[in-house]
C-alpha cells in the first residue's frame, strides 16, 4: 500500500492557514464528511496528531524534537483547549478568556529574574528561550474542578532555565509571578483574587525534569488565552499550579505566597499535587472527566506520574501536605 | 375575554411553551455540538440555573407582582411555573446521578452526607417533590386550602437553598450567585408585614411605600 506515515511533509506547507482554519466549514459544506471520517480513522492529516493548530496570529513551529515524556493518549481537541479555559485575569467564566484575550499582545515580553540567584536581572523572551531546543511533549492535565485534558505543549525542561539563573544555596524554592495590569487583562479590574497571580515550587520540584516552561501548544505558539507567552505545566500537580503569563521569577529562601492557597488555605495546599485520596473540601477529587468524554474516569495519583515524581514526597505526610 | 380569562387562556400556554425554551435550546444546542468542552457541566450548571430562576420567580416575584399591578390574576400562572422549576430540577439531578456518578447510589449519598452544598441543593430538591406532587386540583381539594397552603410554604425554604447551594459551590467569584441572593432577600420582604418591611427597606423604601399605598387604595 502506498500510504505511509503522514509525517515528512508538514502540513502547513501544503494547506494555508485559512483554509486550514476553515477546514471543518470545508468538509461540512463540500460535503466530504465521510472523507474526514474516513481519514481520521486512518490517521491521515485530519487527525488531530499530526497538525499543528494555531490560534489567529500564532506561528507554528516547524520541526519540533519529540520527548519520551509523552502520553500516547488521545490529545484534546484544538477547540475544547483553547475555548475552556480558567484564566481568570481575562474572567472567570470558561469562555471569558478565548473572548477577552484576543487583543492581548504578548512581544516584547520580558522576564525579571530575582531573589537567591547569581544572575538577576530583567531577560528579554528571546534571551531566555535561546540556549533551549524547543520539543513536544503530550501531559495529562488535571484541574482541581474534577476535569481533565491531554495537550501536546511545546517547551522545555523549566529547571534547564532555572540553571541558567544560578540559583544559591539559598534558593529552597522558586515562585512565579503572572502579569499584572488591568488595562491588558480586563479581568484584572475586579478584585476576584488577590492580583497579580502567584505560584510556587520547591526547588527539587522546579528542578524536575517533567516540570516545564511552555511556550507554545498543538505545534504552535501559545494562544493568548492559555497563558501566552511564556507559562509553567507541572503535569502532576493540579492545574492553577501551571501558572501562565510569566512575567517574574524568584528564588526564595521561605515557602512562597501562592494565589489559591492565599484564597482558601483548606481547599488548596501548597503542594497541590493530584491525589484522588484526599478530596477538595467540596468535592471528591476521585474521578475525573476528561474533555470530550461523557463519564469520568479514575483520577490516578500524581495524575499517572508517580513513577517519576512519587520519590520527591518520601517521607512527607500527603494528607497534611497536600 | 375578561382578564382572568386572557390570562389562562391565552398567557398560560404561551408562557408553557416559553418555560420549555431553555431546554429546547439546550437539546439543539446538544444536537449541533454547541455545548461546549465540557458539555455535562454546560447541561448541569443551566439545568439547575433555570431550577433557581423559576422558583425565585414562582415562590417570590408572583405575589409582590399581584400586589404592584394589582392583577391578582396572575397567581394562576404560579403552579405551573412552580411545576417547570421542579422538571428543571430534576433534569439537573438526573445530570447529575447519570454523568457525574453513573447511578452510583453511594457515591451520591456520600456527597449528599460530606458535601455542604449537596447537602443543600440535595434537601432543596427533595422538598420540591412534595410540592409538585400536590401541584392538581384534585390534589389543592383533597389537602383543602389552608393544608395545602401552609405545605407550600416550603417552597421558600427550596429557594433559600437553591441560592446557598450555588453560592457554596463557587470557587471564587461570588457575584452571581449573591444576585441570586439579593433577588431573594429583595423579594423575601414584600413578605413581612407592611409596617415591618418599612423599617427595612432602606433605599428601597419608595418602592415599598408604592405598594402599600397601592395595597390601602385597594383595601379602600
Amino acid at each position: 500500500m502506498l500510504i505511509k506515515k503522514p509525517a515528512d511533509i508538514k502540513p502547513s506547507e501544503i494547506t494555508d492557514q485559512n483554509t486550514y482554519l476553515n477546514r471543518r466549514a470545508f468538509i461540512r459544506d463540500s460535503g466530504l464528511l465521510g472523507v474526514g471520517i474516513a481519514a481520521s480513522v486512518m490517521g491521515l492529516p485530519w487527525s488531530k496528531q499530526s497538525w499543528a493548530e494555531a490560534a489567529p496570529g500564532k506561528r507554528v513551529y516547524p520541526a519540533l524534537a519529540k520527548s519520551n515524556f509523552s502520553t500516547d493518549e488521545k490529545l484534546t481537541d484544538f477547540d475544547d483547549a483553547t475555548s475552556y479555559c480558567n484564566f481568570y485575569e481575562f474572567g472567570t467564566r470558561k469562555s471569558d478568556p478565548k473572548e477577552n484575550s484576543q487583543a492581548f499582545v504578548t512581544s516584547p515580553w520580558s522576564v525579571t529574574v530575582d531573589g537567591a540567584c547569581e544572575k538577576p536581572g530583567t531577560y528579554t523572551l528571546e534571551d531566555i528561550l535561546k540556549p533551549h531546543t524547543l520539543e513536544e511533549r503530550i501531559y495529562r492535565l488535571r484541574c482541581v474542578e474534577a476535569w481533565s485534558m491531554v495537550i501536546p505543549w511545546v517547551g522545555f525542561s523549566l529547571g534547564d532555565a532555572l540553571k541558567r539563573f544560578q540559583p544559591t544555596s539559598k534558593a529552597k524554592y522558586v515562585s512565579f509571578y503572572t502579569l499584572h495590569d488591568a488595562e491588558r487583562m480586563p479581568g484584572q479590574k475586579r478584585r476576584v483574587l488577590e492580583w497579580p497571580y502567584r505560584e510556587g515550587l520547591r526547588i527539587d520540584e522546579a528542578m524536575h525534569p517533567l516540570a516545564m516552561l511552555a511556550v507554545g501548544m498543538y505545534g504552535a505558539e501559545l494562544p493568548n488565552q492559555n497563558g501566552a507567552p511564556l507559562r509553567l505545566v507541572v503535569p502532576w500537580k493540579y492545574g492553577f499550579k501551571s501558572i501562565k503569563s510569566i512575567v517574574r521569577i524568584s528564588f526564595t529562601e521561605e515557602e512562597p505566597v501562592s494565589t489559591w492557597n492565599q484564597v482558601q488555605p483548606s481547599e488548596y495546599g501548597f503542594y497541590s499535587n493530584v491525589n484522588p485520596t484526599v478530596d477538595h473540601s467540596r468535592w471528591s477529587q476521585k474521578k475525573e472527566r476528561r474533555i470530550g468524554n461523557w463519564l469520568k474516569q479514575e483520577t490516578l495519583m500524581f495524575n499517572g506520574y508517580a513513577d517519576q515524581v512519587a520519590s520527591l514526597y518520601s517521607g512527607m505526610d500527603l494528607k497534611k501536605f497536600f | 375575554m375578561t382578564r382572568g380569562q386572557f390570562i389562562s387562556r391565552v398567557i398560560k400556554p404561551v408562557l408553557f411553551l416559553v418555560l420549555l425554551l431553555p431546554l429546547a435550546l439546550l437539546v439543539e444546542q446538544g444536537f449541533s455540538d454547541n455545548l461546549g468542552a465540557n458539555p455535562v457541566e454546560t447541561i448541569t450548571h443551566q439545568t439547575g440555573l433555570w431550577a433557581l430562576r423559576l422558583l425565585l420567580l414562582l415562590t417570590l416575584a408572583i405575589t409582590p407582582l399581584c400586589k404592584l399591578t394589582r392583577i391578582s390574576e396572575l397567581v394562576r400562572l404560579r403552579r405551573m411555573i412552580g411545576v417547570y422549576s421542579f422538571f428543571y430540577a430534576l433534569l439537573h439531578f438526573m445530570t447529575y446521578a447519570v454523568l457525574d456518578h453513573s447511578f452510583d447510589m453511594t457515591a451520591i449519598l456520600e456527597d449528599v452526607v460530606k458535601r455542604p452544598y449537596v447537602t443543600v441543593g440535595f434537601s432543596a430538591f427533595l422538598m420540591l417533590i412534595p410540592l409538585a406532587a400536590t401541584s392538581t386540583n384534585g390534589m389543592i381539594k383533597r389537602l383543602g386550602g389552608k393544608r395545602w397552603k401552609r405545605l407550600h410554604k416550603l417552597v421558600y425554604l427550596c429557594g433559600l437553598g437553591g441560592v446557598i447551594h450555588y453560592l457554596w459551590l463557587v470557587k471564587a467569584d461570588v457575584l452571581s450567585p449573591l444576585n441570586y441572593l439579593a433577588i431573594f432577600i429583595v423579594l423575601m420582604l414584600f413578605r413581612l408585614p407592611d409596617h415591618v418591611r418599612e423599617k427595612f427597606t432602606g433605599p428601597l423604601r419608595s418602592f415599598g411605600q408604592r405598594s402599600s399605598q397601592l395595597l390601602k387604595e385597594e383595601k379602600s
